[in-house]
């Protein structure tokens, strides 16, 4: 109930203050759609064909009334397409792209964290580690032209950009989580130090319990509770990274809508995507409590 | 190593005293890419061999030779003068941006954990909702509505950056503003807003000091993400995130365009990152291992 509440002030928040900016801004973003020259007649028609002549309350609930029944519309006169079929089209497109990226993620950090923590000092540490540090310096949008052109324009393996099949799928999704994947492995490494101290760890190497069962089975088992935690918040990260991996692969997802629309200089469509992202990253942070209490029988009990 | 007791947190010197004495291989590695990046921004036009705006469409695209170091870009463009001047692009906006933010999230997050009540309500309530926001899609959303400028990039980092100090600073406050010196200090008459800036702050300064220094590579890297999404410098500046933008386009014939900046970059926020974590370890004893 508590997190449900806080989901639904973070959303209205949100809607706030992207209302509120597009009218608190200095300049008028009128001028920024028609430029200075033009006419009071025609900044008057768009004013009025967008909705800006009202005053920033009208405006937010006729954008959020929309928004909700899905009759919003582009702020570009006179073709005024609805909004949502392009969400609808572009959503899915992020939505793979980021949980593939998360998947591959999870996938190279989660054993490299844990061999880093069972081999605490070792080469097989530094090396695991030395790999992260340098993964998070990594800036998305030139790791991505990177990967392009080895992998796309020497070795020919893969497409350079698009999204027709699942090949095209591959250094995108690579581009997008290789600095989670540095980020979270360092996270695993420190979550499952943690755990390898308390004494039910002990507990079960003194029994006898073969070293792999005592680090998976009871150590990874507890430690998981902080990386679903760094992962859930982690998720926005992924989603702004999204954006810019977006604009590298051509990929048609949420961040090409928003860039596009930025460019066009669309607000109805910028206020709608972010918006989306918005209730995305709460759906996710709220999906990620309750996923603890499934991890963690502790947590139930206590709510 | 650990020496983090009461006695210590009364001394106003506790931040100074130990010293950034960066042992670890990696913190000498970050100091001298910091120093390496202020030298270069500060000499940027001595370093440079060209004008940062010079066009020399003969050498358009030229391959890293005698000429052009690194090669050129668009227009002919000289990589190596735009990623030294680069340097300057990333370094101003970063500073002012983690500076602006440091001061904003202080100030406020001080203000909620002293004085309480409806203020304390009202900031932590504007964190509970800037934080629901992805901070880079929030930098993206402003620098969009008010335009490409270093300015704007400074204002749209700081009006997301500002909650993890307002988090710090209140908790710290929260913490200390029941200690001893604190009721000495009010006992001989010291005002509410001499005991906030003069007591508690600047006891909290550690702790803000590290936040700072870790969230300093994070601030170059949204202002190169911002420009390389064209929402930040704007055109003709050199920064990093943009001359990878231009880049982009000609990875067949002119890879060395998006390379460069990109692998100037990833040395800076790596050498920043490698700073954050000694300054951390040198000034938060019970985090050495």
């Amino acid at each position: 109930m508590r997190r449900a509440a806080s989901a639904v002030i973070a959303v209205v928040g949100a809607l706030l203050l992207i209302s509120l900016f597009l009218n608190l801004v200095p300049g008028d973003p009128i001028d920024v759609m028609l430029g200075e020259e033009a006419s009071e007649v025609d900044r008057e028609a768009l004013r009025r064909a967008v909705g800006m002549d009202q005053p920033w309350y009208a405006q937010l609930w006729t954008f959020s009334k929309d928004f909700a029944t899905g009759e919003l519309r582009t702020s570009l006169p006179p073709f005024q397409k609805k909004v949502l079929p392009a969400i609808g089209a572009a959503l899915p497109k992020t939505l793979q792209l980021t949980v593939a990226s998360l998947l591959i993620a999870v996938g190279i950090a989660i054993p490299l964290g844990v061999a880093a923590a069972a081999r605490k000092g070792t080469a097989v540490d530094s090396a695991a580690m030395g790999v992260a540090v340098a993964g998070v310096a990594l800036p998305r949008f030139w790791l991505g032209p990177m990967l392009i052109i080895v992998f796309a324009l020497w070795l020919d393996w893969l497409p350079v950009s698009g999204a027709e099949s699942w090949r095209h799928l591959v250094l995108p999704s690579l581009t997008l989580g290789t600095a989670l994947a540095a980020f979270l492995s360092r996270m695993t490494r420190a979550a499952m130090l943690e755990t390898l101290r308390e004494d039910f760890v002990t507990v079960a190497r003194a029994k006898g319990l073969h070293p792999r069962v005592v680090l998976w089975k009871h150590a990874f088992r507890n430690a998981l509770l902080p990386i679903l935690t760094v992962l859930g918040l982690e998720f926005g990260t992924l989603l702004g990274g999204a954006i810019v991996t977006e604009k590298v692969f051509a990929w048609p997802g949420m961040g090409t809508l928003l860039l596009t629309a930025i460019e066009k200089r669309d607000y109805n469509t910028v206020r709608a995507t972010v918006l989306m992202f918005t209730l995305c990253y709460v759906i996710v942070n709220t999906l990620t409590d309750v996923a603890y209490a499934l991890v963690d029988p502790r947590v139930r009990r206590r709510s | 190593m650990s020496e983090a007791s009461p006695v210590a947190a009364v001394a106003p010197t506790v931040v100074t005293r130990r010293g950034f004495r960066l042992r670890t291989l990696g913190g000498r590695f970050g100091l001298g890419v910091a120093v390496l990046l202020v030298l270069t921004a500060l000499l940027a036009p001595v370093l440079s061999p060209y004008a940062p705006q010079a066009i020399e469409l003969s050498a358009e695209l030229a391959p890293p030779g005698p000429g052009h170091l690194l090669g050129a870009g668009e227009n002919g463009i000289d990589v190596l003068t735009h990623v030294l001047y680069g340097a300057r692009v990333s370094l101003v906006v970063a500073f002012f941006a983690v500076v602006l933010s440091a001061l904003v999230g202080t100030t406020l997050g001080g203000l909620a954990g002293y004085v309480g009540g409806w203020v304390d309500e009202g900031v932590m309530r504007g964190v509970d909702v800037l934080l629901a926001f992805p901070g880079i899609l929030l930098a993206i959303f402003i620098t969009s509505v008010l335009g490409p400028s270093l300015f704007n990039v400074v204002f749209a980092l700081s009006f997301t950056g500002w909650t993890g100090y307002a988090r710090l600073a209140r908790g710290q406050v929260l913490t200390l503003r029941e200690r001893d010196y604190v009721q000495a200090a009010r006992a001989l008459g010291s005002g509410n807003a001499r005991i906030l800036f003069r007591h508690l702050l600047p006891n909290a300064a550690g702790p803000l000091l590290i936040q700072a220094t870790s969230a300093f590579p994070g601030a170059i890297l949204a202002e190169a993400s911002l420009s390389f999404l064209g929402l930040g410098a704007p055109p003709g500046t050199p920064s990093w995130g943009a001359l990878v933008d231009q880049g982009t386009q000609y990875l067949l014939v002119a890879p060395h365009v998006a390379l460069f900046p990109g692998l100037a970059l990833a040395l800076t926020v790596l050498g920043f990152n490698f700073l954050g974590d000694a300054v951390r370890d040198a000034l938060d004893p019970k985090r050495v291992n």
